[in-house]
């Protein structure tokens, strides 16, 4: 027994913001302070705050620690952890109050929260089968080979609502009932699609990074239900270190025979294989992935057939989203009722959002279905960064499109989305403020689409190259209000015509950004300006010259000495203010961040 | 996709080929093997010149043209040795918004290449990447395994200089 366990992240995130050096540090402290015997160190999955790394929680006093660093290591040992002192300078200033510090759950990141399929991270150790075991983990695997029939599993995700996490929606029952019933017996595949390319959006590694097991156990219960004995994971290759602990949690739960032959003594067999992508967006397109784990080139085939009936190696096979995977365990063990009595009435449950942009609490954040927008970004999110205005949120990736203003209050679920031109998509939401373009975000998108279109269909590969022109085109001031409707037009075509999912939703950024913001492509179109100040082509730089006091900041840095002196000295200034030849300024911008007077204006 | 045959010579050696025919062995069984030789070779050679293609294409009986498409079609195959250092910017969503595209010019800029490139040198390969996952710490970039974030332009200089040897 330990008196103290010290919780501290291992997710991407705060592994990138430098965690693994500060456990090694304060293992080294806790042993040279002859604790060992007395604090556990465990490394965990993401507790969501990303934008805090490092994360560090202290129990049992639940001390949050945010952005440590290494060198505030030895006084949380020596204070904390020796002396019983909580550091408070340390504390993430949230939790602090008079009489000492709240509950996480208590603060506005974590209150309107609720966490099902993230229910482990940043709880347990995920390099450890038994703190998983230990949380109920594979008691649903249990429970399901032992007390229930493939039909009673099948009949229980159906009544719970469960729709696929991955953007799709579908329901999950349905398809594990289709894959049973469809074609009866014979080899079948269960497959796990964590190949989460959408920019932007880390639901799915966080779950594998915190919670590998009950992936694990999930794609079995689904091999149980549908007749399935071996399942694939794919997932892609930019995510080492989810890769590394599947590969831990797999070996673990095969030494431990919840993988493998006659699990829980009752006959059944299954085991689960990694594949790994290779960096292809569409191969998060099911065909398209099923195709990639052949060791082929990732490129989609026309449905039908789906998947349930000729999927991998032409087998009936399932393939499910890292997330509703992740909700499976806790749907057996409470049962359909309790999920049901969560969400929306058509959207159960609960959604896992990465929240990224322009927002304070960048992070990951689950919520019941039904929460609004508003709750997501202002308290959970904890509102905008330096003072600006919300101007859109965008969900579905490149996908998806944007929640402007006028629908801040839209409850989410799958479809008050739809029906206002976005998606729910796996899970990315990017917040953008008064100072991003929406034109640009559009050319964004269809830049990445353009590169990651397989090329195997007309429409998509030729259709979206030629979009993504026509918004270049505009953000160069050099469109017309022809080319906008020449736009639509185009977007219509791609989307009714493209063989698959990445090709028919490729328009939908620019769709609705037409929709909500078509006032801002009139502006670049007809005034030749970029209200944001984004689109380099559209504007002009110049200094107000009364402002100016000639120091010479500016001129110093302009990579194309186009600012030179004037005779102008302003009133109360000693030196000639400057100017901008426009002609010679390459608009880089370089000049304003120099400038601390606010001389310099871009317009 | 653009990618060309390398023009750099093939310098591998009998130690790598005999790890190559190791891994290759050992996927002998295995439904859908190639892309996993193929990543298991890109870590032995650092890329995958034609030559190491045509020993996997022969060994696995998989026609060239075939081991071809299917290196040509995902971004992380390269046909071109990288560089010492391959600093990734991540032009994901999250990051674009908070100006990693302008990371991304100035670093071009600076190395006098472009993404996709390495510097005559051998010394720095410029790529894109998409979300590596650290939207908190948008914008981010990483050289090899370290990782760079909540950057600004004026950051570019001073990481650059850290390789400077």
């Amino acid at each position: 027994m330990y008196r103290s366990h010290v919780l501290v992240c291992g997710g991407t995130g705060c592994t990138s913001s430098g965690s693994a050096k500060i456990i090694e540090r304060l293992q080294a402290e806790i042993d040279a302070n002859g604790l060992h015997d007395e604090v556990q160190v465990v490394k965990t999955g993401c507790f969501g705050l990303c934008a805090l790394g490092p994360i560090m929680i202290v129990y049992p006093e639940g001390s949050f620690y945010s952005m440590v660093k290494e060198e505030d290591i030895p006084e949380i040992v020596s204070e904390h952890l020796l002396k019983g002192r909580i550091v408070s300078r340390l504390l993430y200033q949230e939790t602090v109050t008079d009489n000492g510090i709240k509950a996480l759950n208590d603060t506005a990141f974590y209150k309107k929260q609720s966490r099902i399929a993230l229910r482990n991270c940043g709880v347990i150790n995920p390099e450890n089968i038994d703190e998983y075991i230990g949380t109920d983990g594979y008691q649903a695997l249990g429970k399901v080979l032992t007390e229930m029939t493939p039909d009673d599993v099948i009949k229980e995700i159906l009544d719970s609502g469960l729709r696929g996490r991955g953007g799709g929606g579908f329901p999950t029952g349905r398809k594990w009932q289709l894959a049973k019933d469809l074609v009866k017996g014979g080899q079948k595949y269960v497959a796990c699609n964590a190949d989460e390319g959408d920019p932007g959006a880390f639901m799915d590694r966080s779950v594998l990074e915190g919670d590998p097991h009950v992936v694990l156990e999930a794609m079995a219960i689904a091999g149980y239900a549908i007749g399935a004995s071996q399942g694939y994971i794919y997932v892609r290759a930019e995510y080492p270190i989810a890769i590394a602990r599947l590969e831990i949690a797999i070996k673990q739960a095969r030494e431990y025979g919840l993988l493998g032959k006659n699990i829980f003594d009752s006959g059944f067999d299954f085991d689960i294989d990694l594949r790994l992508g290779a960096g292809a967006f569409v191969c998060g397109e099911e065909t398209a992935l099923m195709t990639s784990i052949e060791g082929n080139r990732g490129e989609p085939r026309p449905r039908p057939p789906f998947p349930a009936e000729k999927g991998l190696f032409g087998k009936p096979t399932v393939l499910n989203n890292v997330e509703t995977y992740a909700n499976i365990p806790r749907i057996i063990l409470n049962g359909a009722d309790w999920f049901k009595s969560i969400g929306t009435e058509k959207s159960k449950g609960t959604k896992v959002f990465a929240l990224g942009g322009k927002i304070n609490n960048t992070g990951l954040v689950e919520v019941p279905m039904g929460t609004t927008l508003r709750t997501v970004i202002e308290e959970i999110g904890g509102g905008i960064p330096n003072g600006k205005k919300f101007k859109a949120a965008q969900t579905g990736g490149p996908s998806g499109g944007c929640i402007p203003m006028e629908h801040y209050d839209i409850e989410i679920d799958y479809d008050n989305l739809i029906a206002i031109g976005s998606m729910m998509g796996s899970g990315g939401l990017i917040v953008m403020d008064e100072d991003s373009c929406m034109v640009d975000i559009a050319k964004f998108f269809l830049e990445f689409t353009v590169d990651e279109s397989c090329g195997k269909c007309t429409p998509c590969r030729i259709g979206t190259k030629r979009l993504y022109e026509l918004l270049d085109k505009i953000t160069k001031g050099k469109g017309t209000l022809e080319d906008i409707d020449k736009m639509e037009k185009l977007c219509y075509y791609i989307k009714e015509n493209s063989l698959c999912g990445l090709g028919q939703t490729a328009p939908n950024p620019v769709l609705s950004t037409l929709k909500f913001f078509r006032d801002e492509y009139i502006a670049h179109v007809v005034d030749k300006k970029c209200p944001a100040g984004v689109c380099k082509d559209l504007l002009s730089f110049s200094i107000e010259k009364d402002k100016c006091i000639g120091c010479g900041m500016c001129a110093k840095q302009c990579p194309a000495n186009a600012i030179t002196k004037t005779d102008y000295v302003a009133p109360g200034k000693k030196l000639p203010a400057l100017e901008i030849d426009t002609a010679k300024c390459v608009k880089c911008g370089a000049c304003i961040e120099k400038c601390k007077f606010g001389a310099i204006v871009k317009k | 996709m653009g990618k060309k045959t390398s023009t750099i010579p093939f310098n591998g050696t009998p130690e790598q080929e005999a790890e190559l025919r190791k891994i290759i062995a050992a996927h002998k069984d295995d439904k859908g093997a190639l892309m996993p030789v193929l990543q298991q070779a890109q870590g032995v050679y650092g890329y995958l010149p034609i030559e190491v293609q045509e020993i996997i294409a022969t060994e696995m009986d998989i026609p060239l043209e075939k081991v071809y498409g299917v290196v040509t079609f995902y971004s992380q195959f390269s046909l071109n040795p990288k560089g010492k250092y391959t600093i990734s910017v991540c032009l994901g969503t999250a990051c674009y918004v908070k100006g990693s595209g302008d990371i991304f010019n100035k670093l071009s800029e600076v190395l006098g290449i472009k993404g996709g490139e390495t510097t005559p040198d051998g010394k720095f390969s410029l790529v894109d990447c998409r979300c590596i996952g650290a939207c908190g710490l948008a914008p981010v970039l990483t050289v090899n395994d370290d990782v760079y974030g909540r950057l600004t332009v004026d950051d570019v200089a001073d990481i650059l200089a850290k390789y400077n040897d």
